[in-house]
């Protein structure tokens, strides 16, 4: 049996299943400490299917947690990012594009020192070793742990990152690195932010591992037990210690695989709909279609692979407004405060779910407290919020496919399965955990994502290096080896650069080892 | 009138250039980035129009020559901008004393203003292409026989290459070797300009052009359509069709991004079908297979609530735009400018059509250049 846990900023959600069927589920508010969390979660759900600890086979954790710490700028580590590549990128360095309140806090040193590669991996200057050496006793000295490593063009070629944290390991062994080519591609702000953003959170996410541990073993439980990556895949353990940027958006990833898992499909078009907002996004054979955009996250670029979503400010905790001529929903919400202010739980303020009350949709609260609603006003925004969820859908459509809408989340029965034009519509058993189901059936992931130079290899010499290479990932992951299967693969040529470079992005996938 | 050009300038002539790029010119972050703290570190620059312009006027532009991945990894915007500028001056024989911007879109327009500020000099309210080409020798120079060379090109080592080549379509092939050594992307300065050049053959007004759109889009009338309506008004354009993204083509031929987008169309445009094709830029817009608008007129798609202009590497299944149809500068309607940069120069069999409701065609003007040599 499996038990996936999705720990939001709000809520945190759990549900017990075994061969695919839900045994049991479990929401409550987010408590401060994610140990605490996750000893609740699971004894709960254990406690209401009747199920002892030793049945328990995986636990899989979603969290917000890391996100939340840099949105908030809480809790994050001092990092010394050292960019390879002098005197190339000197325009911009380390923390220079970066908001001031999140540079505060997480900016220790920087420097930009000799390395780097070209586009075609010629040289632009060799590693200095003494040069490496001092800014390994700087950080120690410092009082610094954190190393944050990006070179140019490492996606092209890692062997510099590589060599410097050897030199600088060996000069200061109290020193943890993080590099850039174990985080992100091309763009090389993007990628450094990523990796600077991996190192103030290394800290952090060794001690969240150990308050895990230390859960599961005061529960009895001795299974293993993984995180959910933003692609919709899991992790280790032990490797979420040291990538815990990986986490990033796997909330929003979780209820698009799971929404797909509960209504049985592989292609779908997903509508999460929350206390304050709604998510959709598109399932594609099973994982979350990407975004090809440069990713914001709390105001600093970044280049992770993040699911395509579009949200709108539609909730079931949205203010609705009743002007003259029309009536307004969002974006405002009482958010966690709906089971006080809504008035069909006795407070004053309208809200989207006294509407879908007062429509006969949701049977929660007091039915009295919105029955002198007008029922013109009632359908009116019914139709508002129909029009809305309907046009955020249309936006994430690939051209005039008939792929069917699931409606997931505490706000689905907001949207009538009436809506969409006539397009199938699902709304499965257990969706308002959806979440947490994506996590508990998630499988290991790895990947590959690389620029080959052809001139040098065949087409397939480089695919089959960058197969394996996500093959040995996705082990390392924790899959079991010889379940492994390539997911996707394609190879890009890169524009305007002369010879023959290949981007290659290969995704693996497999069961986790019992 | 004479004016600086403020922070919010700069944010605003970045925003106005994307709808002028015609969907290329890439992503103009890193460039809004340096302009923005050029002017907060060397204060803000002065706009003169062309007549403003002294008498002894010469002015040079800067332009990113090789591709944008080596740019997004290698940042080239420190010390070899000013080696470049540097260079340049040092072949010239007199004082450079204004920046003009070769184009309006993308990365270049905002570079060429960030230089102005740090070296104090004028920003020309002009361009040398009114929208975005992608080769050095499709500026309107060309059309007049004025020369882009010489050409400073500089590297992060110290390195520095002065092409002084006969003619534009030289200056293009020199270049692209030495880029290549340079790490495939390498800031260069040149384009020199007297006021004389600069009356004859440059497009006036296009900065500020630029800027008035931007202001529009980001400070602009919030009303349902009076963002457009304002984006219209001040090119002079047209909605040429408005719906919903169907397909996106996009594949990578000879180094450029070449494909097409369909567009399913709505409200008015209901049940008919738009497409436009695109090798960096948009090219040529068909309504139903019938091609209704071309280069070197303008063809922008926006994003239909905020009319900011979508790049053909953004353009993506399910958005909702309109296209834009904006007149090109008289200029590339002379035999000369269209046989340099008309559809026959891209590829396509067809000669210039201009778009149903465009402002007339002028008489035609210079002969055209030697076309054997391109």
């Amino acid at each position: 049996m499996q038990i996936g846990i999705d720990i939001g900023g709000t809520n945190t959600d759990a549900v017990l299943m075994a061969g695919g069927n839900v045994l049991a589920t479990y929401k409550s508010p987010t408590t401060a400490s994610v140990g605490e969390g996750v000893q609740q979660a699971i004894s709960q759900v254990l406690a209401s299917a009747g199920v002892s600890t030793a049945a328990v086979t995986r636990v899989v954790l979603g969290t917000t947690h890391f996100t939340n710490a840099v949105v908030q700028r809480q809790g994050l580590d001092q990092v010394c990012a050292i960019r390879l590549g002098a005197p190339a990128s000197r325009a911009f360095p380390p923390f220079s594009v970066w908001p001031e309140d999140l540079a505060a806090v997480a900016h220790g040193s920087s420097a930009i020192l000799k390395g780097g590669v070209n586009f075609d991996g010629s040289t632009i200057t060799a590693l200095d070793d003494a040069e490496l050496r001092a800014a390994a006793d700087a950080a120690a000295y410092a009082g610094l742990t954190a190393v944050a490593l990006t070179s140019i063009f490492a996606p092209l070629s890692r062997d510099n990152e590589q060599t410097a944290r050897d030199i600088m390991a060996a000069a200061q062994p109290s020193l943890s690195f993080t590099l850039s080519s174990d985080i992100g591609n091309l763009g090389v702000l993007e990628r450094e932010n990523a990796t600077i953003l991996n190192a103030c959170l290394t800290r952090m996410a060794v001690d969240v591992v150990a308050s895990i541990e230390t859960a599961l073993a005061t529960l009895g439980i001795g299974c293993p037990f993984f995180f959910s990556q933003n692609d919709g895949t899991l992790m280790s353990a032990e490797f979420a210690a040291r990538f815990p940027v990986r986490t990033f958006a796997s909330g929003p990833t979780n209820s698009i695989r799971g929404a797909g898992f509960l209504a049985g499909v592989q292609d779908a078009l997903v509508v999460d709909i929350g206390g304050t907002t709604t998510d959709v996004g598109a399932l594609r054979r099973g994982y979350p279609r990407e975004s090809a955009n440069t990713t914001e996250l709390a105001g600093l670029r970044t280049n992770f692979r993040m699911p395509d979503l579009v949200s709108i400010g539609i909730g079931g905790g949205s203010h609705v407004s009743v002007g003259d001529t029309h009536v307004t929903v969002g974006p405002r919400s009482v958010g966690r405060l709906l089971t006080q202010q809504a008035l069909v739980f006795g407070g004053s303020t309208l809200t989207a779910t006294d509407i879908a009350v007062a429509a006969g949709l949701l049977d929660v609260g007091d039915p009295g407290a919105v029955a002198h609603l007008p029922r013109a006003q009632v359908e009116q925004a019914l139709a508002t919020i129909t029009r809305d969820v309907e046009r955020a859908v249309d936006a994430m459509r690939v051209s005039s496919d008939d792929l069917p809408v699931i409606l997931v989340g505490g706000g689905a029965p907001l949207v009538g399965l009436d809506a969409f034009h006539g397009q199938p519509v699902i709304r499965p058993e257990h969706g308002q955990v959806a979440n947490a189901v994506g996590a508990a059936v998630a499988h290991a992931g790895g990947e590959s994502d690389r620029i080959y130079n052809l001139d040098k290899m065949s087409r397939e010499e480089a695919v089959s290096l960058a197969e394996d290479e996500a093959r040995e990932q996705c082990v390392r992951a924790g899959a079991e080896t010889g379940q492994v299967e390539i997911v996707e693969m394609d190879a890009l040529p890169l524009t305007y650069l002369p010879g023959q470079s290949v981007r290659i992005r290969v995704k693996a996938a497999g069961p986790p080892a019992a | 009138m004479r004016r600086r050009l403020s922070e919010r300038d700069i944010a605003a002539i970045a925003e106005g250039s994307a709808i002028l790029g015609t969907g290329g010119g890439g992503d103009p972050y890193l460039g809004s980035v340096y302009a923005a703290r050029a002017v907060r570190t060397f204060g803000e620059p002065e706009l003169a129009s062309v007549d403003e312009l002294p008498d002894d006027t010469l002015a040079v532009a800067a332009v990113m020559i090789g591709s944008p991945v080596p740019m997004m990894e290698k940042l080239s915007l420190g010390d070899e901008v000013g080696r470049a500028f540097d260079g340049l001056q040092s072949v010239l024989g007199r004082p450079i004393n204004a920046m003009m911007t070769p184009e309006i879109g993308g990365v270049n327009t905002v570079i060429s203003i960030a230089i102005a500020a740090e070296r104090g000099l004028p920003v020309v309210d002009a361009d040398a292409m009114g929208r975005a080409f992608p080769e050095v020798q499709l500026v309107t120079q060309t059309i007049y026989g004025i020369r882009v060379c010489p050409l400073s090109m500089a590297d992060e080592h110290g390195n520095v290459v002065i092409i002084n080549a006969v003619d534009n379509f030289w200056a293009e092939r020199l270049a692209r070797p030495t880029v290549i050594e340079f790490g495939a992307i390498s800031p260069s300065l040149g384009f020199p300009m007297t006021k004389a050049d600069i009356e004859l053959a440059s497009i006036r007004g296009s900065v500020s052009l630029a800027r008035d759109i931007g202001e529009s889009l980001l400070f602009g009338d919030p009303r349902e359509g009076g963002v457009l309506e304002a984006v219209l008004e001040r090119t002079g354009g047209i909605e040429l069709f408005r719906g919903k993204v169907s397909s996106v083509d996009r594949h990578v031929t000879g180094g450029w991004a070449v494909g097409d987008v369909h567009v399913e169309g709505s409200e008015a445009f209901a049940g008919a079908t738009m497409r436009v094709t695109f090798q960096n830029e948009n090219l040529m817009a068909y309504l139903d297979d019938q091609p209704i608008a071309c280069v070197p007129d303008l063809i922008t798609i926006v994003e239909q609530d905020s009319c900011r202009a979508i790049t053909t590497e953004r353009l993506r299944f399910g958005s909702r735009v309109s296209v834009l149809a904006m007149p090109c500068d008289d200029k590339w309607l002379t035999p000369a400018g269209l046989t340099l940069a008309g559809p026959r120069h891209f590829g396509y069999e067809v000669d210039y059509l201009p778009y149903a409701g465009r402002r007339p065609v002028p008489a035609p003007g210079p002969a055209p250049f030697d076309a054997t040599r391109s």
